[in-house]
């Protein structure tokens, strides 16, 4: 072997459940130690591809390497070198903090001398001391997610898949597992995590966007900004926003046009209107509006723009 | 395979039964309520048949006969009648299942030929009690005639001619003493078992297909054997101590008479408790909700344990197809098995025939349940 080989390896990797086309070949690798994030609205196939790469569903085409095991050839040893957390929350809610942890280690064959202080370790993390013998049903969302990354980092795999790990978790608690994340990263623990949660990305070394199984975009989170916005983006009040929504999108020169909150996020590709003008011309059409403002791309507005960009793609 | 794994699975398992009141009342309580049930419920004896009769001598000689037939036990007289249409109406109303009928010259009759007429009309809609009381009513008839007999000797100083009614007399002593009951019970004991044993495994992988905790299970390196093993040794450990229960209760409480071995009957029943509990876990792989698989469990297991094993109902007088049928219901061999031990004191070598069936069937059952359960979700 001469170059390093990655964490993950995923080559046309595709995924079809009946006429519906799940993950659409998927092209991904991810080098050893690093965090990626997997964003996409519901539906648009990351957990399925989580779960094709925890050799969980047979892919319908492609290959995929984890750790360098093939993950239709080498299930077994995908298994023993991954530690996985589903979507849905699942340890055993009538089993206590310290049994789900003493259950996963026999299960993981955690040699019994290590077990103790590995299963501290994750009790700590999980920020569980003194709750060892509580049935988890009684722990708050927060606790539980913690302690479901606690159980699958047990045996200590060089590669982690965490499926929307902080759903449905408050943001102090989203804040506590992404720190919890960088510091596995910063053992080389490689983590593929997917979330909707747009500012999680930033938490990213590189984001991988997938919309409607395809992977619409790859990069670090200052990469995708830059690249894929191909213009300037302004931001601006106005009433109604429904109205000025529509008029934009028809507007010379607006590229893309979408409601943030209270406010606009309107592109400018250039060649019509500007950003000094634009209040005018909206005014004019019956709509008010504020002074536009050019702001910094964030993550979203360029989700928003690829997104946009394939479903106009789709159309014509 | 992997002890390590198989113990953390048996471990975890049996604390889950242990905080599930649900499962361990199904596994506890269930075959205590059931053998009341089947024990006291399913009997084919029948106490106290109400009869009507209608006894048109009314001598001495009658009412001796009217008396020896509740003297017996088994029947009770509902009604005296007057005319012979008042059976029918009894009939209709329920009031009776059988009429004893007493001709006016039946006196008369039995001291000119020997032989005295009497007639019993029985209510057939239920054919097995009218079966039953049928014999009962042979036995007391021919108790009678043995009573009368020895006066008729006594007066005559020679036998009478009729024979008929001495070659009744065995089935009167065998009908005593044969209690359907120690035929009835062992069969209890393996319907119980079957149905409590499919019931508790059959929900053990659906649940955690339910509760989405298998997803995380099968994305570990644990392997289906490991996965089966893990999680029915503690439902073997529940299933013996309820085999244990039925057995004792089927001894010491319903008094059947145990003339085989206790080994035997361990072996054998823990042999069983396996197939059962392998056939549950196999439905609980195949079938992934609780619900779900809780109702196959019932329907597989109890039409064919309660018909077809030949706890009720002679597998021998099945018809031939029926018959072959019956070689795939497993609780047949255990039935078998179960009777002869208990009534025959049959050992191992006896019953080569019913145990390999067993031996066969866990077998193929485990081996189906392990390739059935498979490390994807599609």
């Amino acid at each position: 072997m001469s170059a390093p080989q990655p964490a993950v390896l995923a080559e046309g990797l595709t995924k079809i459940f009946g006429k519906f086309i799940a993950v659409d070949h998927l092209d991904l690798t991810i080098a050893t130690g690093e965090v990626v994030g997997f964003i996409g609205p519901n539906g648009a196939g990351k957990s399925t591809t989580i779960r094709m790469l925890c050799a969980l569903l047979t892919p319908s085409a492609g290959r995929a390497f984890v750790a360098g095991f093939d993950v239709v050839g080498a299930a077994e040893e995908v298994r023993e070198h991954i530690g996985y957390m589903s979507q849905k929350f699942s340890l055993y809610e009538d089993l206590t903090v310290w049994e789900n942890l003493r259950f996963f280690a026999g299960i993981y064959r955690v040699p019994r001398a290590l077990f103790p202080e590995r299963g501290r370790f994750a009790v700590t993390m999980a920020g569980l001391e003194g709750r060892e013998d509580a049935l988890v049903r009684t722990l708050a969302g927060g606790w539980k997610q913690r302690l479901a990354l606690g159980c699958a980092i047990l045996h200590r795999p060089p590669v982690l898949f965490l499926d929307e790990p902080t759903s449905g978790v408050e943001p102090e608690a989203r804040r506590r597992f992404w720190e919890l994340i960088h510091r596995l990263a910063a053992e080389r623990v490689t983590i593929l995590v997917s979330t909707h949660y747009m500012e999680e990305a930033e938490y990213c070394n590189r984001i991988a966007l997938i919309d409607r199984g395809r992977l619409v975009a790859l990069g670090s989170p200052g990469e995708l900004r830059r690249r894929n916005l191909g213009g300037t983006l302004v931001a601006l009040e106005c009433t109604p926003l429904g109205a000025a929504r529509a008029l934009l999108r028809e507007a010379p020169g607006v590229a893309e046009a979408a409601i943030f909150g209270d406010r606009m996020h309107v592109l400018l590709e250039g060649g019509g209107l500007d950003a000094a003008g634009l209040g005018d011309w909206l005014a004019a059409r019956g709509v008010t509006a504020g002074k536009a403002q050019v702001i910094a791309p964030s993550l979203e507005d360029v989700f928003v723009r690829l997104v946009a960009g394939r479903r106009a793609e789709a159309k014509a | 395979m992997s002890g390590r794994r198989i113990l953390a699975m048996a471990f975890k398992e049996m604390l889950q039964v242990w905080r599930d009141p649900r499962s361990l009342a199904i596994a506890l309580l269930m075959p205590l309520m059931q053998m009341v049930l089947l024990g006291y419920g399913v009997s084919l004896d029948i106490r106290r048949v109400p009869l009507c009769v209608f006894d048109q001598e009314n001598s001495q000689l009658s009412r001796t006969v009217v008396q020896q037939f509740t003297a017996s036990g088994w029947f009770r007289i509902s009604e005296v009648l007057d005319r012979e249409r008042g059976i029918r109406e009894a009939m209709n109303r329920a009031a009776c299942i059988g009429a004893l009928v007493i001709p006016a010259d039946f006196s008369r009759r039995l001291a000119t030929t020997g032989v005295g007429p009497l007639q019993i009309v029985f209510d057939a809609t239920d054919t097995n009690t009218t079966n039953i009381a049928m014999g009962y009513a042979q036995g007391v008839v021919a108790l009678a005639g043995a009573a009368l007999d020895a006066n008729w000797t006594a007066a005559h100083g020679i036998l009478p001619s009729s024979v008929g009614r001495i070659d009744l007399e065995p089935r009167v002593w065998f009908n005593e003493t044969l209690d359907s009951r120690n035929f009835i019970i062992p069969g209890v004991v393996a319907v119980i078992l079957a149905l409590i044993g499919a019931q508790l495994t059959s929900l053990t992988v659906s649940r955690e297909w339910e509760r989405g905790t298998m997803e995380q299970l099968i994305s570990t390196p644990v392997t289906p054997l490991e996965v089966m093993i893990g999680k029915l040794v503690p439902y073997f450990l529940i299933g013996a101590v309820d085999g244990a229960f039925c057995l004792l209760a089927a001894v010491f409480w319903f008094g059947v008479p145990l003339r085989g071995s206790l080994g035997t009957l361990v072996v054998t029943t823990a042999l069983f408790t396996a197939v059962v509990l392998a056939f549950g876990y196999l439905i609980s792989v195949k079938v992934k909700s609780q619900l779900g698989a809780s109702q196959v469990a019932l329907v597989v297991t109890m039409l064919p344990t309660t018909l077809l094993s030949g706890y009720t109902f002679p597998i021998d007088q099945m018809p031939a197809p029926i018959r072959a049928l019956t070689l795939l219901v497993y609780p047949r061999y255990y039935v078998t098995i179960l009777r002869s031990v208990f009534l025959k004191g049959s050992g191992l070598v006896q019953l080569a025939a019913p145990v390999s069936g067993l031996v066969l069937y866990a077998a193929v059952v485990l081996w189906l349940a392990a390739r059935a359960f498979r490390k994807r979700l599609d």
